[in-house]
């Protein structure tokens, strides 16, 4: 935020504006910023899953629209999307139904104001950025429950209780598994956290110790449910629930829950990079020329391995699920906090 | 100026889906209304520096007791009540609601509200090292309610399962 008030206080025009003033506009900035990405996100990610949903089924994927690989694809349904008709079922609750899609993309985007980009560049250097991030995308259960019960429908009520139910169990987890990152950085500040771990890849967070390395791979499978995708996609179960929460919703409604649900996927796998995965930081020391960069090559890498495992895995049941995350999950992450914690009084990294 | 329009804004947050909590008929909706005065009581906690409550205030409320108070809700039916406005429910629950003010604003009254001058300090390092030393019998203690909670709710959950050989021989028995 610093550097872009920095920034447009040498604009003509905005010299003579208050503090308070410059800061409301930069936020606008970011906000704006923040919702770009996204939304940019949303359609790389959207070309991405179908052409390695492709290359892993031995087939193309989408090869028509644009000249090289079917890059356009994306962008047409982007705008096949927007001209679409706006439904609201008869029997809706309509207030809700209306409301909700902003409260899902409300709670995915508020989380992104404290991802470290690079070193300062950050949109809200929180001290508990951490948990602000957890905090925050806590929000989109409620708007997930909200499209649920105003669509009136029972598939999609039935899809909404599911991921509500998803969301709050693997949200323990997966705040559970960056603790003994935590632990080790001694601070919730997003920057921080990067900073801790200069120096190589082996001054990353996930080869530490053993128990951030086992603290990792329990992030990233939690981080699957907390998205809601394969193999843990129980509330869009197509083969049983039509859709899920968003079955009634159409044209932009729907493209609001589809960016959302893309913008979480990349936050999710940032998250990853950052806590566990050295951020902006290369993996060979002194090799730092492109941190932005680097950060977001190592994040849609991440966002691969979650497209991998999508497309390879079965989905599990509803009662694995949660025996899943109670009986082995937090179990599993509460053993990896106390034997780092152990492994740092042992190695004198605490008095 | 800024400063109290900010302020201004996030206290409307708070106080619009507060009041519409109360008048809604509908309890769904009354729900739903909770999650702006919640979201403003945050802003507001923010608004004064206390980072780490708001934060916790977001955590705790929307995404822990406001989907449990969601899901009772929607699990139990509850029939939308139609001109019956429950006017017997009026005294008891006014006189209630103004012996609540009444305390509220003796408390509030009795403070001493000196604005700190100092600009708002991170919280989480201090609050963590409380927690650690002065504090750590309550938070100890805190966490053996929720333990019992835990296992209450384990039980009640609890499917009857006939326990010992009897199960087991009946389970061979099945096997042709």
């Amino acid at each position: 935020m610093d550097i872009l008030t920095a920034l447009l206080q040498g604009l003509p025009g905005f010299g003579g504006m208050s503090d308070q003033g410059l800061f409301i506009t930069g936020a606008a900035v970011m906000a704006t910023l923040m919702f770009t990405v996204m939304a940019l996100c949303a359609i790389v990610f959207t070309w991405m899953e179908r052409k390695v949903a492709g290359f892993i089924q031995s087939r193309y994927g989408p090869m028509r629209t644009g000249r090289w690989h079917g890059w356009a694809q994306a962008v047409a349904d982007m705008l096949k999307i927007l001209g679409k008709e706006d439904i609201i079922p008869a029997e809706a609750d309509k207030g809700l139904f209306v409301f909700a899609p902003l409260v899902v993309l409300l709670g995915s985007l508020l989380a992104w104001v404290a991802v470290p980009w690079a070193p300062g560049f950050v949109a809200a250097d929180l001290d508990l950025g951490l948990f602000f991030i957890f905090a925050a995308s806590s929000m989109v259960v409620i708007g997930i429950l909200m499209a649920g019960w105003a669509s009136n429908n029972k598939w999609a009520l039935y899809g909404a209780a599911r991921g509500a139910a998803q969301m709050v169990s693997y949200e323990i987890p997966l705040a559970l598994a960056t603790i003994p990152v935590i632990m080790h950085v001694g601070s919730l500040n997003t920057q921080d956290i990067v900073i801790a771990q200069q120096g190589g890849i082996w001054h990353w967070f996930i080869l530490r110790d053993p128990f951030l390395f086992v603290a990792f791979w329990m992030y990233f499978i939690a981080s699957i449910a907390e998205t809601n995708r394969g193999p843990f996609d129980m509330p869009e179960t197509e083969s049983e629930l039509v859709a899920g929460y968003h079955t009634e919703y159409t044209g932009m409604r729907f493209a609001f829950f589809f960016l959302a649900e893309y913008a979480n996927l990349f936050l999710v796998s940032l998250i990853a990079v950052f806590v566990f995965l050295g951020g902006w930081w290369s993996p060979i020391p002194g090799l730092d020329f492109a941190p932005a960069l680097t950060f977001v090559i190592k994040g849609i890498l991440m966002v691969f391995l979650n497209m991998w495992v999508r497309w390879t895995l079965p989905r599990v049941r509803v009662d694995q699920l949660m025996y899943l995350c109670w009986k082995v999950m937090i179990p599993v992450t509460l053993l990896c906090i106390v034997g780092s914690g152990i492994l740092m009084i042992t190695s004198g990294a605490v008095g | 100026m800024t400063g109290d329009l900010i302020f201004i804004l996030l206290a409307l947050l708070t106080l619009v889906p507060a009041v519409w909590v109360v008048m809604s008929r509908n309890l769904v909706h009354a729900g739903f209304g909770l999650l702006f005065t919640l979201f403003g009581a945050a802003g507001l906690y923010a608004y004064m520096g206390a980072d780490f409550i708001a934060v916790a205030q977001l955590m705790v409320y929307i995404g822990g007791v406001l989907v449990l108070v969601l899901f009772t809700v929607m699990m139990t039916h509850v029939p939308r009540s139609h001109g019956n406005h429950g006017y017997d429910r009026y005294v008891p629950a006014s006189v209630f609601a103004l012996l609540t003010f009444g305390v509220l604003y003796k408390t509030i009254t009795s403070v001493n509200w000196s604005a700190s001058t100092s600009p708002a300090e991170p919280t989480i390092a201090r609050i963590g090292a409380q927690i650690m030393t002065d504090f750590i019998f309550p938070f100890e203690y805190v966490s053996l309610v929720l333990l019992a909670a835990m296992i209450g709710a384990a039980l009640l959950t609890r499917e009857e399962r006939p326990a010992g050989p009897a199960n087991a021989a009946k389970d061979t028995e099945v096997a042709p």
